[in-house]
């Protein structure tokens, strides 16, 4: 599926400080019913997000409508569990284009470079900035720019870099997937199955 | 030079590899099943591209399914739905599909090593992250997000950096009552749930080379909870034991050929891994969790460790402990249970049914204890028939329900409802991961037994 191309970013950025947020949070399975990739971002975070009567829950930051942007800033091992790309779904068409964090779980981190929500790995000391200055001043931006593989906290001037691979940050720059780039090498593809017997 | 046994699957499997990018690699075998599948399908009727290869993938309907009335229509819409996707879906394009009903049919990752799909040396994915399972037959297996089913689907290529290496060795043997699942519990205990993240696992050592390939199964399906890709055990005799004569295993020459191949699969003597860790199986205890990630989990004669002894946020801890309604300090052993359920990738084929009727033998389920037994095939329901374990667990107060995922991921009915307490032979104890609310203990197939025979939480060591 061809997504927006992503060059920069400049966003305030939501906080959600715990540590292993895993797919069953981002995307409960009892919302994985669909056959189109539609709505899932009104279920993003739906058990943290609303109480079993469906009113949401005023501590959940989501809910705050203080915090908003196309950041998310998250804790420590974010995305672990399940291959569901639903959770990456979830992540984007609630609005996010990139999801920070000190550590991501390998799986969504994969699954968010694909559909083009640009995961961001940050240092615990900088993640640590990020939140406080969040937590200080709402309304503090970031802004990350891919071609320099830079994240930004505005304000301060405080900057890090990222990585990414090159041949992911091109894609992600460009709107490409991975199966525009597979399709170009079919030939070889077929020559190669053909020495793997089934 | 000398290399892994990853490192030779791998290698073997590589189309291109891209500088400074991921590795262009060849699928053998492709698993589907009806949740992750439908938007890959989508995506290629939207390019108008085809299916490359239709006879290297399987699709198999297991978590949504009911796992009572079978044969009666789904009475959920949205479930019928996304199982009349598959069938049509696989229909079009030529793809064997075993669908509800189907005599092949039960949890993908059950189904595939049954019917003989998964064999050394190849190359397995799946979207379902416990697709590691497979890895205990020496084939590089993991999981994957739906745009890389549609890749595969296209392509029969999937396109991902080289992982690091890291083997786990298990020196001596486990002691009395204690199961693969325990072992794994006990090293994701170790290494945390995001301890091997960037890594794929050689489990190795003497406790893995006397498992049988059902332990090794569950070991290998719970590498993922440690962030590992995926885990692999070197195949022996008791692969090749396991794996002949099976459906879609070679036979006659092709046989001959393909064991000279299998039998070239183990780690040379100095091949060097990124990451090593060994441990002494004879500690291993029967293992339970007692928080919401397969990380937290203790030798169930232990208690809750205090935030302070743990590494992590204590605010992560205590968010945690409070979901559980625990305290630090408490003993796992007396805490209450209300529902118990044996089943799963992890833990529902014939080895767990026998020794789930061990424990309950002669013995009655306490009437607090709401119990759902459900077989990873049919298959395996057929055994627990055949070996006599139905009329064991029927004496002794429980009944079987048909095969499926069921409360492992809850996303048909068998949700284990908020606040109450479930000892679950399944692999993943998150929030609300058994049903909104649900508080999961992770633990063996005795443990729950044993659980599920006193209505609290028991030591199987005692019965
Ligand atoms: S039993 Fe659970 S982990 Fe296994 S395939 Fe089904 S949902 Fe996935």
């Amino acid at each position: 599926m061809a997504y927006d191309k992503f060059t920069t970013l400049k966003s305030t950025a939501v906080p959600l400080p715990i540590e292993n947020v895993d797919t069953d949070q981002l995307i409960p399975a009892r919302f994985l019913k669909a056959t189109e990739r539609v709505g899932f971002g009104d279920n993003l975070f739906r058990d943290w997000r609303y109480n079993p009567d469906n009113t949401p829950k005023a501590d959940f930051v989501l809910n705050n409508p203080i915090y908003k942007g196309k950041i998310l800033v998250g804790g420590k091992n974010f995305g672990s569990g399940s291959s569901r790309e639903h959770a990456a779904w979830a992540v984007y068409d609630y609005g996010f284009r990139c999801v920070v964090s000190s550590f991501f779980a390998d799986i969504f981190k994969g699954n968010c470079l694909n559909i083009g929500v640009l995961p961001v790995q940050v240092s615990p000391e900088f993640s640590d900035k990020i939140f406080a200055a969040i937590f200080k001043n709402p309304a503090t931006e970031l802004e990350i720019n891919l071609a320099q593989q830079s994240i930004t906290l505005l304000e301060t001037g405080e900057t890090e870099t990222f990585d990414i691979s090159g041949y992911k940050k091109d894609n992600m720059m460009n709107g490409f997937d991975d199966i525009d780039y597979l399709q170009n090498i079919k030939a070889d593809i077929v020559e190669f199955a053909k020495a793997r017997p089934f | 030079m000398s290399n892994t046994l990853f490192d030779k699957v791998w290698d073997s499997h590589v189309i291109r590899k891209i500088e400074g990018g991921p590795d262009v690699v060849f699928i053998d075998r492709h698993l589907i099943h009806e949740v992750t599948s439908p938007v890959a399908f989508l995506g290629l009727k939207e390019r108008g591209i085809g299916v490359l290869y239709p006879n290297r993938t399987f699709a198999t309907a297991d978590h949504n399914t009911p796992t009572i009335n079978q044969h009666l229509p789904v009475a959920d819409p949205l479930s019928a739905n996304q199982l009349r996707a598959l069938e049509s879906n696989s229909n079009q394009y030529g793809i064997s599909h075993w669908g509800l009903g189907h005599q092949k049919n039960g949890i993908v990752h059950v189904v595939g090593p049954e019917y003989g799909i998964t064999q050394p040396g190849a190359t397995i994915v799946c979207g379902d992250s416990h697709t590691s399972t497979h890895g205990a037959f020496g084939a590089i297996a993991f999981g994957i997000g739906t745009s890389e089913v549609e890749m595969v689907l296209s392509t029969q290529c999937i396109m991902q950096p080289k992982p690091q290496k890291m083997r786990i060795t298990l020196t001596g043997k486990l002691g009395f009552g204690v199961t693969p699942k325990d072992a794994a519990l006990f090293i994701i205990s170790q290494l945390s749930t995001s301890g091997a993240t960037g890594y794929f696992v050689e489990y190795a050592g003497p406790v893995f080379e006397n498992m049988t390939m059902e332990g090794r199964m569950t070991v290998c399906n719970l590498s993922i909870e440690m962030g590992a890709r995926g885990g692999m055990i070197a195949p022996d005799q008791t692969t090749f034991d396991y794996i002949k004569g099976r459906e879609f295993t070679p036979k006659g020459d092709a046989w001959d050929k393909a064991m000279q191949y299998w039998q070239t699969l183990k780690t040379d003597d100095d091949a060097v891994f990124d990451k090593e860790y060994t441990f002494d199986g004879s500690t291993i205890e029967p293992m339970i969790t007692y928080g919401t990630n397969p990380g937290m989990g203790i030798g169930i004669s232990n208690h809750i460790p205090n935030a302070k002894d743990v590494e992590g946020g204590v605010a992560t801890y205590e968010k945690s402990l409070n979901y559980m309604g625990f305290a630090q300090g408490d003993t796992m052993i007396g805490k209450p249970v209300d529902y118990v359920f044996l089943g799963s990738c992890t833990n529902g084929r014939i080895e767990d049914f026998r020794a789930f009727a061990s424990i309950v033998k002669g013995k009655h389920k306490a009437d607090n204890v709401t119990a759902w037994l459900v077989p990873g095939s049919h298959i395996v329901e057929a055994q627990i028939k055949e070996e006599g374990i139905l009329d064991i667990l029927t004496e002794a107060g429980f009944t079987l329900r048909q095969p499926g995922c069921s409360a492992c991921l809850a996303m048909n009915d068998d949700k284990i409802p908020a606040g109450k307490y479930a000892v679950s032979t399944s692999n993943r104890n998150f929030e609300g991961r058994q049903g909104p609310g649900s508080r999961t203990m992770l633990a063996s197939p005795l443990v729950a037994a044993a659980s599920a025979v006193m209505g609290v939480v028991t030591d199987p060591r005692g019965f």
